[in-house]
Protein backbone atom coordinates (compact mmCIF):
# COMPACT_ATOMS: atom_id res chain seq x y z
CA UNK A 1 0.00 0.00 0.00
CA UNK A 2 1.42 3.38 -0.93
CA UNK A 3 1.76 6.16 1.59
CA UNK A 4 -1.17 8.07 0.10
CA UNK A 5 -3.38 4.99 0.39
CA UNK A 6 -2.33 4.47 3.99
CA UNK A 7 -3.29 8.05 4.78
CA UNK A 8 -6.63 7.54 3.06
CA UNK A 9 -7.29 4.30 4.93
CA UNK A 10 -6.57 5.92 8.26
CA UNK A 11 -8.34 9.24 7.70
CA UNK A 12 -11.14 8.09 5.40
CA UNK A 13 -13.49 10.76 6.72
CA UNK A 14 -11.47 13.65 5.45
CA UNK A 15 -9.49 12.27 2.50
CA UNK A 16 -11.49 12.00 -0.70
CA UNK A 17 -8.88 10.66 -3.09
CA UNK A 18 -5.37 9.17 -2.97
CA UNK A 19 -3.13 8.63 -5.96
CA UNK A 20 0.45 8.66 -7.17
CA UNK A 21 1.33 11.24 -9.80
CA UNK A 22 4.73 10.85 -11.50
CA UNK A 23 6.21 9.38 -8.36
CA UNK A 24 4.61 11.86 -5.95
CA UNK A 25 2.11 10.69 -3.36
CA UNK A 26 -0.95 12.93 -3.40
CA UNK A 27 -4.10 13.07 -1.32
CA UNK A 28 -7.11 15.28 -1.83
CA UNK A 29 -8.72 16.57 1.32
CA UNK A 30 -12.01 18.20 2.23
CA UNK A 31 -11.54 21.82 3.14
CA UNK A 32 -13.39 21.63 6.48
CA UNK A 33 -11.07 18.96 7.86
CA UNK A 34 -7.73 20.28 6.62
CA UNK A 35 -6.45 21.53 9.95
CA UNK A 36 -7.44 18.43 11.91
CA UNK A 37 -5.82 16.25 9.26
CA UNK A 38 -2.59 18.23 9.21
CA UNK A 39 -2.18 18.08 12.95
CA UNK A 40 -2.97 14.34 13.02
CA UNK A 41 -0.43 13.71 10.28
CA UNK A 42 2.15 15.55 12.31
CA UNK A 43 1.43 13.67 15.54
CA UNK A 44 0.69 10.19 14.19
CA UNK A 45 3.75 7.96 14.74
CA UNK A 46 3.06 6.10 11.48
CA UNK A 47 3.46 9.23 9.41
CA UNK A 48 5.40 11.67 11.60
CA UNK A 49 5.41 14.64 9.23
CA UNK A 50 7.63 16.96 11.24
CA UNK A 51 8.61 19.29 8.40
CA UNK A 52 6.33 21.56 6.38
CA UNK A 53 8.26 22.13 3.16
CA UNK A 54 5.89 24.44 1.33
CA UNK A 55 2.40 25.86 1.06
CA UNK A 56 1.29 27.25 -2.27
CA UNK A 57 -1.87 27.76 -4.29
CA UNK A 58 -2.82 27.24 -7.93
CA UNK A 59 -5.42 29.21 -9.86
CA UNK A 60 -7.30 26.96 -12.31
CA UNK A 61 -9.41 29.77 -13.77
CA UNK A 62 -9.12 28.66 -17.40
CA UNK A 63 -9.26 24.90 -16.81
CA UNK A 64 -12.66 23.70 -17.90
CA UNK A 65 -12.37 20.34 -16.17
CA UNK A 66 -11.86 22.04 -12.79
CA UNK A 67 -15.03 23.06 -10.97
CA UNK A 68 -13.26 24.66 -8.03
CA UNK A 69 -11.05 27.58 -8.95
CA UNK A 70 -8.23 27.51 -6.40
CA UNK A 71 -6.28 24.66 -4.97
CA UNK A 72 -4.08 25.03 -1.90
CA UNK A 73 -1.17 22.56 -1.84
CA UNK A 74 0.83 21.43 1.17
CA UNK A 75 4.15 19.64 0.79
CA UNK A 76 4.93 17.61 3.90
CA UNK A 77 8.10 15.74 4.67
CA UNK A 78 9.15 13.44 7.47
CA UNK A 79 12.77 13.65 8.46
CA UNK A 80 12.53 10.51 10.58
CA UNK A 81 10.79 8.31 8.03
CA UNK A 82 12.10 10.04 4.89
CA UNK A 83 8.79 10.18 3.07
CA UNK A 84 6.92 12.96 1.42
CA UNK A 85 3.25 13.71 0.86
CA UNK A 86 1.39 16.33 -1.18
CA UNK A 87 -1.99 17.45 0.11
CA UNK A 88 -4.39 19.23 -2.20
CA UNK A 89 -7.43 21.10 -1.05
CA UNK A 90 -9.92 22.89 -3.29
CA UNK A 91 -10.97 26.44 -2.36
CA UNK A 92 -13.90 27.99 -4.24
CA UNK A 93 -13.62 31.49 -5.63
CA UNK A 94 -16.58 33.02 -3.82
CA UNK A 95 -15.52 31.70 -0.44
CA UNK A 96 -11.74 31.89 -0.69
CA UNK A 97 -10.74 30.87 2.80
CA UNK A 98 -9.17 27.92 4.56
CA UNK A 99 -7.93 27.17 8.07
CA UNK A 100 -4.41 28.25 8.89
CA UNK A 101 -1.72 25.70 9.71
CA UNK A 102 0.43 28.09 11.75
CA UNK A 103 -0.58 26.48 15.03
CA UNK A 104 0.60 23.10 13.68
CA UNK A 105 3.85 24.21 12.03
CA UNK A 106 5.04 27.78 12.74
CA UNK A 107 6.80 27.58 9.36
CA UNK A 108 3.42 28.02 7.68
CA UNK A 109 3.36 31.67 8.70
CA UNK A 110 5.22 33.25 5.78
CA UNK A 111 4.00 30.69 3.22
CA UNK A 112 0.42 31.53 4.05
CA UNK A 113 1.12 35.23 3.93
CA UNK A 114 2.60 34.74 0.47
CA UNK A 115 -0.47 32.81 -0.70
CA UNK A 116 -2.71 35.54 0.68
CA UNK A 117 -0.63 38.25 -1.00
CA UNK A 118 -0.38 36.61 -4.41
CA UNK A 119 -3.68 34.70 -4.61
CA UNK A 120 -5.99 36.33 -2.11
CA UNK A 121 -6.88 33.23 -0.12
CA UNK A 122 -7.69 34.02 3.51
CA UNK A 123 -6.18 31.75 6.17
CA UNK A 124 -8.49 31.69 9.18
CA UNK A 125 -6.65 31.83 12.48
CA UNK A 126 -3.42 33.19 11.05
CA UNK A 127 -1.81 35.47 13.66
CA UNK A 128 -0.59 38.17 11.25
CA UNK A 129 -2.16 37.83 7.83
CA UNK A 130 -0.81 40.79 5.84
CA UNK A 131 1.04 41.19 2.58
CA UNK A 132 4.58 39.86 2.51
CA UNK A 133 5.88 40.66 -1.00
CA UNK A 134 3.78 43.55 -2.28
CA UNK A 135 3.31 46.89 -0.53
CA UNK A 136 0.24 47.60 1.55
CA UNK A 137 -1.17 50.10 -0.96
CA UNK A 138 -1.27 47.44 -3.69
CA UNK A 139 -4.77 46.60 -4.89
CA UNK A 140 -5.69 43.06 -5.83
CA UNK A 141 -3.68 39.86 -5.95
CA UNK A 142 -1.24 39.76 -8.85
CA UNK A 143 -0.90 36.02 -9.45
CA UNK A 144 -4.62 35.50 -9.95
CA UNK A 145 -5.17 34.69 -13.59
CA UNK A 146 -7.70 37.49 -13.96
CA UNK A 147 -5.24 40.16 -12.79
CA UNK A 148 -4.20 41.95 -16.03
CA UNK A 149 -0.52 41.16 -16.47
CA UNK A 150 0.38 44.74 -17.33
CA UNK A 151 -1.69 46.54 -14.72
CA UNK A 152 0.90 48.55 -12.81
CA UNK A 153 0.50 50.28 -9.48
CA UNK A 154 3.69 52.28 -8.91
CA UNK A 155 4.37 53.91 -5.56
CA UNK A 156 6.25 56.74 -7.26
CA UNK A 157 6.62 57.58 -10.93
CA UNK A 158 4.16 57.31 -13.82
CA UNK A 159 1.98 54.34 -14.75
CA UNK A 160 3.34 53.19 -18.11
CA UNK B 1 60.05 79.00 -22.05
CA UNK B 2 58.78 76.26 -24.23
CA UNK B 3 55.74 75.39 -26.21
CA UNK B 4 52.85 73.42 -24.76
CA UNK B 5 51.04 71.02 -26.99
CA UNK B 6 47.34 70.67 -26.31
CA UNK B 7 45.26 68.04 -28.03
CA UNK B 8 42.54 69.67 -30.07
CA UNK B 9 39.07 69.48 -28.66
CA UNK B 10 39.71 66.90 -25.98
CA UNK B 11 40.93 69.25 -23.32
CA UNK B 12 43.66 66.97 -22.04
CA UNK B 13 46.80 69.00 -21.50
CA UNK B 14 49.92 67.29 -22.81
CA UNK B 15 53.23 68.10 -21.22
CA UNK B 16 56.16 67.35 -23.45
CA UNK B 17 59.53 67.70 -21.72
CA UNK B 18 58.49 70.94 -19.99
CA UNK B 19 57.37 71.20 -16.45
CA UNK B 20 54.41 73.47 -16.86
CA UNK B 21 51.18 73.39 -18.79
CA UNK B 22 48.22 75.56 -19.60
CA UNK B 23 44.58 74.60 -19.57
CA UNK B 24 41.28 76.11 -18.60
CA UNK B 25 39.85 75.66 -15.15
CA UNK B 26 36.84 73.94 -16.62
CA UNK B 27 38.95 71.36 -18.44
CA UNK B 28 41.20 70.76 -15.46
CA UNK B 29 38.26 70.12 -13.15
CA UNK B 30 36.64 67.86 -15.74
CA UNK B 31 39.88 65.92 -16.09
CA UNK B 32 40.12 65.49 -12.33
CA UNK B 33 36.50 64.47 -11.97
CA UNK B 34 36.42 61.93 -14.76
CA UNK B 35 39.37 60.01 -13.33
CA UNK B 36 38.15 59.96 -9.74
CA UNK B 37 34.72 58.46 -10.06
CA UNK B 38 33.51 57.12 -6.74
CA UNK B 39 30.67 54.82 -7.61
CA UNK B 40 27.69 53.68 -5.63
CA UNK B 41 26.69 50.21 -6.88
CA UNK B 42 22.94 49.82 -6.43
CA UNK B 43 22.88 46.11 -7.17
CA UNK B 44 19.51 44.36 -7.08
CA UNK B 45 19.66 41.43 -9.49
CA UNK B 46 21.59 39.22 -11.89
CA UNK B 47 23.44 42.09 -13.60
CA UNK B 48 25.40 42.33 -10.35
CA UNK B 49 27.44 39.31 -11.42
CA UNK B 50 28.62 41.16 -14.49
CA UNK B 51 29.24 44.25 -12.42
CA UNK B 52 31.51 42.20 -10.15
CA UNK B 53 33.46 40.76 -13.03
CA UNK B 54 33.93 44.24 -14.45
CA UNK B 55 35.03 45.65 -11.15
CA UNK B 56 37.45 42.88 -10.24
CA UNK B 57 40.92 42.10 -11.48
CA UNK B 58 40.04 40.58 -14.83
CA UNK B 59 38.63 43.74 -16.38
CA UNK B 60 39.84 46.07 -13.67
CA UNK B 61 37.66 49.13 -13.60
CA UNK B 62 40.39 50.81 -11.56
CA UNK B 63 42.20 51.59 -14.81
CA UNK B 64 39.52 54.21 -15.36
CA UNK B 65 39.78 55.67 -11.90
CA UNK B 66 36.46 54.14 -10.91
CA UNK B 67 37.71 51.29 -8.77
CA UNK B 68 36.53 52.55 -5.42
CA UNK B 69 32.92 51.69 -4.65
CA UNK B 70 31.53 53.70 -1.76
CA UNK B 71 28.64 52.19 0.10
CA UNK B 72 27.36 55.55 1.18
CA UNK B 73 25.55 57.70 -1.36
CA UNK B 74 26.87 60.82 0.33
CA UNK B 75 30.42 59.97 -0.64
CA UNK B 76 29.83 58.89 -4.22
CA UNK B 77 29.65 60.60 -7.60
CA UNK B 78 28.14 58.01 -9.91
CA UNK B 79 25.09 55.90 -9.13
CA UNK B 80 25.36 52.54 -10.91
CA UNK B 81 21.85 51.09 -11.00
CA UNK B 82 22.54 47.42 -11.62
CA UNK B 83 19.57 45.09 -11.99
CA UNK B 84 15.79 45.03 -12.04
CA UNK B 85 14.05 47.79 -10.11
CA UNK B 86 10.65 46.85 -8.75
CA UNK B 87 7.95 49.30 -7.82
CA UNK B 88 8.58 48.48 -4.19
CA UNK B 89 12.26 49.39 -4.62
CA UNK B 90 11.63 52.60 -6.57
CA UNK B 91 11.23 54.93 -3.55
CA UNK B 92 14.50 53.57 -2.13
CA UNK B 93 16.34 54.30 -5.36
CA UNK B 94 14.92 57.81 -5.44
CA UNK B 95 16.02 58.43 -1.84
CA UNK B 96 19.54 57.18 -2.60
CA UNK B 97 19.72 59.49 -5.61
CA UNK B 98 18.50 62.45 -3.56
CA UNK B 99 21.12 61.76 -0.88
CA UNK B 100 24.02 62.02 -3.32
CA UNK B 101 25.90 65.33 -3.43
CA UNK B 102 26.32 67.33 -6.64
CA UNK B 103 27.92 66.76 -9.06
CA UNK B 104 26.35 63.36 -9.63
CA UNK B 105 25.72 61.08 -12.54
CA UNK B 106 23.59 57.99 -13.06
CA UNK B 107 24.40 54.92 -15.14
CA UNK B 108 21.61 52.49 -16.10
CA UNK B 109 23.28 49.10 -16.23
CA UNK B 110 21.39 46.39 -18.18
CA UNK B 111 18.13 46.50 -20.11
CA UNK B 112 16.05 46.11 -16.97
CA UNK B 113 17.11 49.52 -15.78
CA UNK B 114 17.05 51.06 -19.29
CA UNK B 115 13.53 50.04 -20.29
CA UNK B 116 12.26 47.31 -17.99
CA UNK B 117 13.72 44.73 -20.37
CA UNK B 118 11.65 41.65 -20.96
CA UNK B 119 9.60 42.29 -17.84
CA UNK B 120 6.13 43.55 -18.62
CA UNK B 121 4.31 42.83 -15.40
CA UNK B 122 2.85 44.17 -12.20
CA UNK B 123 6.11 44.51 -10.33
CA UNK B 124 8.79 46.05 -12.54
CA UNK B 125 9.55 49.72 -13.21
CA UNK B 126 9.62 50.34 -16.96
CA UNK B 127 13.01 52.05 -17.00
CA UNK B 128 14.56 53.98 -14.13
CA UNK B 129 14.45 57.17 -16.20
CA UNK B 130 10.79 57.36 -15.19
CA UNK B 131 12.06 58.07 -11.65
CA UNK B 132 15.53 59.65 -11.83
CA UNK B 133 17.58 61.27 -14.63
CA UNK B 134 20.02 58.91 -16.39
CA UNK B 135 23.29 59.90 -18.07
CA UNK B 136 24.48 56.69 -19.69
CA UNK B 137 22.45 53.64 -20.72
CA UNK B 138 24.31 50.34 -21.01
CA UNK B 139 22.07 47.81 -22.77
CA UNK B 140 22.51 44.06 -22.62
CA UNK B 141 21.07 41.30 -20.49
CA UNK B 142 23.51 41.38 -18.82
CA UNK B 143 25.97 43.66 -20.66
CA UNK B 144 29.42 42.22 -21.23
CA UNK B 145 32.24 43.84 -19.24
CA UNK B 146 33.62 45.38 -22.46
CA UNK B 147 30.24 46.98 -22.95
CA UNK B 148 30.28 48.32 -19.40
CA UNK B 149 33.74 49.78 -19.87
CA UNK B 150 32.55 51.38 -23.09
CA UNK B 151 29.70 52.95 -21.17
CA UNK B 152 32.10 54.13 -18.50
CA UNK B 153 34.34 55.77 -21.11
CA UNK B 154 31.31 57.49 -22.61
CA UNK B 155 30.47 58.78 -19.15
CA UNK B 156 34.04 60.06 -18.77
CA UNK B 157 33.77 61.88 -22.09
CA UNK B 158 30.51 63.40 -20.94
CA UNK B 159 32.01 64.52 -17.62
CA UNK B 160 35.00 66.05 -19.42
CA UNK B 161 32.85 68.02 -21.83
CA UNK B 162 30.19 69.38 -19.52
CA UNK B 163 30.26 72.71 -17.75
CA UNK B 164 31.79 72.11 -14.33
CA UNK B 165 29.82 73.53 -11.45
CA UNK B 166 32.08 74.31 -8.54
S1 LIG C 1 19.16 43.11 -17.63
FE1 LIG C 1 19.12 40.85 -17.60
S2 LIG C 1 20.90 40.29 -16.35
FE2 LIG C 1 20.43 42.43 -15.92
S3 LIG C 1 19.12 42.45 -14.14
FE3 LIG C 1 17.80 42.45 -15.95
S4 LIG C 1 17.36 40.30 -16.32
FE4 LIG C 1 19.14 40.37 -14.98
Amino acid sequence: MTLAEQVKAKFFNSVTEAYTDKGDEVVRVKRESIKALLSSLKKDPDFDFDLLMDVFAVDYLHWEEKEIRFEVNYNLFSLKKNHRLFIKCGVPELDAQIDSAVSVWPAADWYEREVWDMMGIVFNGHPNLKRILMYESFQGHPLRKDYPYNRRQPIIGPVN
Amino acid sequence: MGEVVQEAGVGIPKVEKFNFMTTTLNDAIGWARKFSIFQYPFVTACCGMEYMSTACAHYDVDRFGAGFPRFSPRQSDVLFVVGTISHKMAPVLKTIFDQMCEPKWVVAFGVCTCTGGFYDNYSTVMGIDTIIPVDVYIPGCPPRPENVLDGLMKLQAKIQKQKQEV
